[in-house]
């Protein structure tokens, strides 16, 4: 990007949103209210008001409703989408409510749930490293979440079905204290007299590997039939839910995201490098560590719940900020984005194929290309 | 302050003192010089003792005798087997690829400019595996001699999408969208090999052996396969130094020093297709040298590319045959790969470097 096109860009970005400064750090609605913006304050969560934002945010939460509706009526048989929606308010008994709220409503409700965590986790850790690749991964929690739950398959031995039902909630449990423990070590070892963004990627790449190399050894001396479905669990997939992977997730997702949504400003200020945001008075270390730990618990669950599902911490903060326009990915559009690809891509994986795909390699496929094209289009903007 | 350099015993000599001098600057720059120059010399004696190591040591414990024997082809048909077979081989490959990959890992970080970066984001190494499980699904190979064909095109290919759509998305092949696209390729190919993977055990078996990087049961014929591709990767890359470094200011600065930004992004890319996909068809893909090496290189030597490029070079080839290495013996006969070896030994040390150093950021 030319000098040229960046201050276009910029000035731009001055004409939608106000002050280039404000456009930046996304300051407290007070301030905005001081510059004749305005902003929206619900509880602790201050939001500056961007018309583009919120009208987006509210169309991906749109999908969502229609992608669950969808995804319960859709299956082996299908369940009139009115039927669907009498179900989920109690209203009909029956085979259909049966299927409707045992069958496929957890592993809807699933899906979204990993969706909006894992597309607020990675707006978070993409914003404080200022790095498009800083997915959740780099704080070691896909590494750490992978060798609990491969260990748990291999060592549990078996096939995945088999011992899922034999270790009960084991490859969750398994992945979630993999995951803590390699996020707590990242931290740890990152920690110098405070945690720098630079440093924590470096550390982050060197327990990342350490843990990947782990997983292998543990993938090349399994048994076939465990590294099979080890590599599925690997991929990201949906086809063991039930309602005990619905409520963490739920739990965590209801008060991790407000939380989030919360350090909002402070996030837009820390994006200033931290010379800029301690003189702005913001508590930095402190600010860092909130963030870190509100994406490792999101990721965390998420990961538990259904395996790393591929690539939606990635791609959805990315496609959130070039469809808003904005300089850093917006926390909530992240989640609606991430739900409605999860889903969408559950969808595809349950009613497209002859056998169940798991569903981190269709969010996968959906989601590299959109955002190949994305980067394409871009270019055709600029160039306009 | 410094105002005379110190007079430490040298390789070279020294001309002159320049202590009557009015530029201090040009002592400090000569020392520096001489304190990378004897960095370079260090790491070629650890190479070269690595190497000796690695022709002296493995699972099949035999005398050092034995392996001068075989070496000179005077012993027994057990101890030649041995050392032409099987040690001579790995050591060279092990050598040639952490070489390429140190070297491509530094032209990636470089040209991206981000720490994360390492070869396999060009879609490098999931255009290969993809390739090999292909290969091994549609076309049923089994010998190493085949796959490197399969992985060193599906290696080209892949990254030639990757720049395809980064110059379409960008127009002078910037780092942001470098990266992303990269990622957004590497990630969709691996996505398809995993659908092969999980739908056929064949595939699944011969991909996770090759995916986690191993020099064992590769024969000379290997590194005769692959032996143009780094070559000519690395003649792209020692032409890309320059431009490198005026890179490493901005794209701006980089343009108003004089370089075409297009021309130098394309030899450098082109470098580091050849040399990652030259590795990576030897040996699977070691994710882990290309992204840690290039760090050490400026931890020791600094950011200028005529010393870390040398530098990322020696050390890449020194881990990976230490590596092998220690898998030979750690393992016994079940020897573990050079890719786990150097993750897991590597990992943890190269937290300590980063706790430790104030590493050069890029």
């Amino acid at each position: 990007m030319s000098a040229a096109e960046q201050a276009r860009t910029r000035t731009e970005a001055q004409a939608r949103t106000g002050t280039e400064a404000q456009a930046r750090t996304g300051a407290h609605p007070r301030a905005h209210a001081a510059a004749g913006r305005r902003g929206v304050v619900v509880g602790p969560v201050g939001l500056a008001w961007r018309p583009r934002v919120f009208w987006y945010t509210v169309a991906a939460l749109g999908a969502v409703g229609v992608l669950i509706v969808l995804g319960v009526a859709i299956g082996s048989t299908w369940i009139a989408p009115a039927t669907v929606l009498r179900s989920l308010f109690g209203l009909e008994t029956g085979p259909d409510a049966f299927i409707v709220s045992t069958l496929r409503l957890p592993r809807v409700l699933t899906g979204a749930l990993v969706g909006l965590t894992l597309g607020v986790a990675g707006a978070l850790t993409q914003t404080f490293t200022r790095n498009p690749l800083g997915t959740p991964d780099i704080i070691g929690v896909t590494s750490g979440a992978s060798v609990g739950a491969v260990a748990a398959i291999v060592l549990g031995g078996g096939s995945y079905s088999v011992s899922a039902i034999v270790l009960g909630g084991g490859i969750p449990v398994a992945a979630t204290i993999g995951a803590l423990l390699a996020a707590a070590a990242v931290y740890g070892f990152g920690w110098r007299g405070g945690v720098q963004s630079y440093r924590l990627i470096l550390v982050g790449i060197g327990v990342s590997a350490t843990l990947d190399a782990v997983t292998s050894y543990l993938l090349v001396r399994a048994k076939i039939t465990a590294a099979a479905a080890a590599s599925q669990w690997l991929v990201g997939s949906l086809s063991s839910t039930s309602w005990s992977s619905v409520w963490p997730l739920l739990m965590v997702a209801a008060i991790a995201v407000p939380l989030a949504l919360a350090t909002s400003a402070a996030l837009g200020i820390g994006q200033l490098g931290d010379e800029v945001a301690t003189g702005v008075g913001l508590a930095v270390q402190r600010h860092r560590l909130v963030v870190i730990a509100l994406a490792v618990v999101l990721t965390a669950a998420a990961v538990a719940a259904a395996g790393p599902v591929g690539f939606v911490a990635f791609v959805v903060p990315q496609v959130g900020l070039r469809l808003a326009g904005t300089n850093r990915p917006p926390l909530l559009l992240a989640g609606a984005l991430g739900a409605a690809l999860v889903l969408a891509a559950d969808l595809l994986a349950r009613s497209a194929f002859p056998w169940q795909v798991p569903v981190g390699i269709i969010t996968t496929v959906i989601g590299a290309p959109y955002l190949i094209w994305l980067l394409i289009r871009h270019r055709k903007e600029m160039s306009r | 302050m410094i105002s005379v350099p110190a007079p430490i015993p040298t390789l070279a000599p020294v001309r002159e003192a320049p202590a009557t001098r009015p530029s201090d600057a040009l002592g400090v720059h000569r020392t520096a010089v001489r304190r990378r120059a004897l960095v370079i010399v260090a790491l070629v004696v650890v190479l070269a003792l690595v190497a000796v190591a690695s022709l002296l040591l493995g699972s099949n414990r035999i005398g050092a005798d034995r392996v001068l024997d075989g070496l000179m082809r005077t012993g027994s048909s057990t101890d030649e087997a041995i050392v032409w077979g099987s040690r001579i081989p790995r050591t060279l490959i092990g050598a040639a690829v952490g070489a390429a990959l140190g070297i491509a890992g530094l032209l990636m970080q470089g040209h991206t400019r981000n720490p994360l970066a390492d070869p396999g984001l060009f879609g490098v190494s999931s255009g290969a595996g993809l390739a090999v499980v292909i290969g091994v699904y549609v076309f049923g190979i089994t010998s190493t001699g085949a796959t490197v064909w399969f992985a060193l095109v599906g290696a080209i290919v892949a990254s030639v999408v990757v720049f395809s759509v980064t110059i379409a998305g960008s127009g002078t092949a910037s780092p942001v969208p470098l990266a992303l696209a990269g990622a957004a390729v590497s990630a969709l190919l691996g996505a398809l090999t995993s659908f092969v993977v999980l739908t056929d055990q064949d595939s699944l078996d011969a991909y996770r052996l090759w995916v986690v990087g191993s020099l064992a049961a590769r024969q000379l014929d290997v590194l005769g396969a692959v032996w143009p591709f780094l070559v000519a990767g690395l003649v792209l890359a020692v032409l890309n130094v320059r431009a490198l470094d005026a890179l490493g200011l901005g794209t701006d600065l980089a343009k108003g020093l004089g370089e075409n930004v297009l021309v130098a992004r394309l030899v450098g890319l082109g470098g580091i297709t050849l040399l990652a996909a030259g590795a990576t068809a030897a040996a699977g893909p070691i994710g882990f040298v290309g992204l840690t090496v290039p760090h050490v290189a400026r931890a020791l030597v600094g950011t200028g590319h005529r010393w870390t490029l040398p530098v990322s070079a020696l050390v890449g080839a020194a881990l990976v045959v230490l590596a092998d290495v220690v898998g030979r013996l750690i393992g016994g006969f079940a020897e573990v790969e050079v890719g786990i070896v150097l993750a897991v030994i590597g990992g943890p040390v190269f937290v300590a470097v980063a706790r430790r150093r104030s590493l050069v950021s890029l």
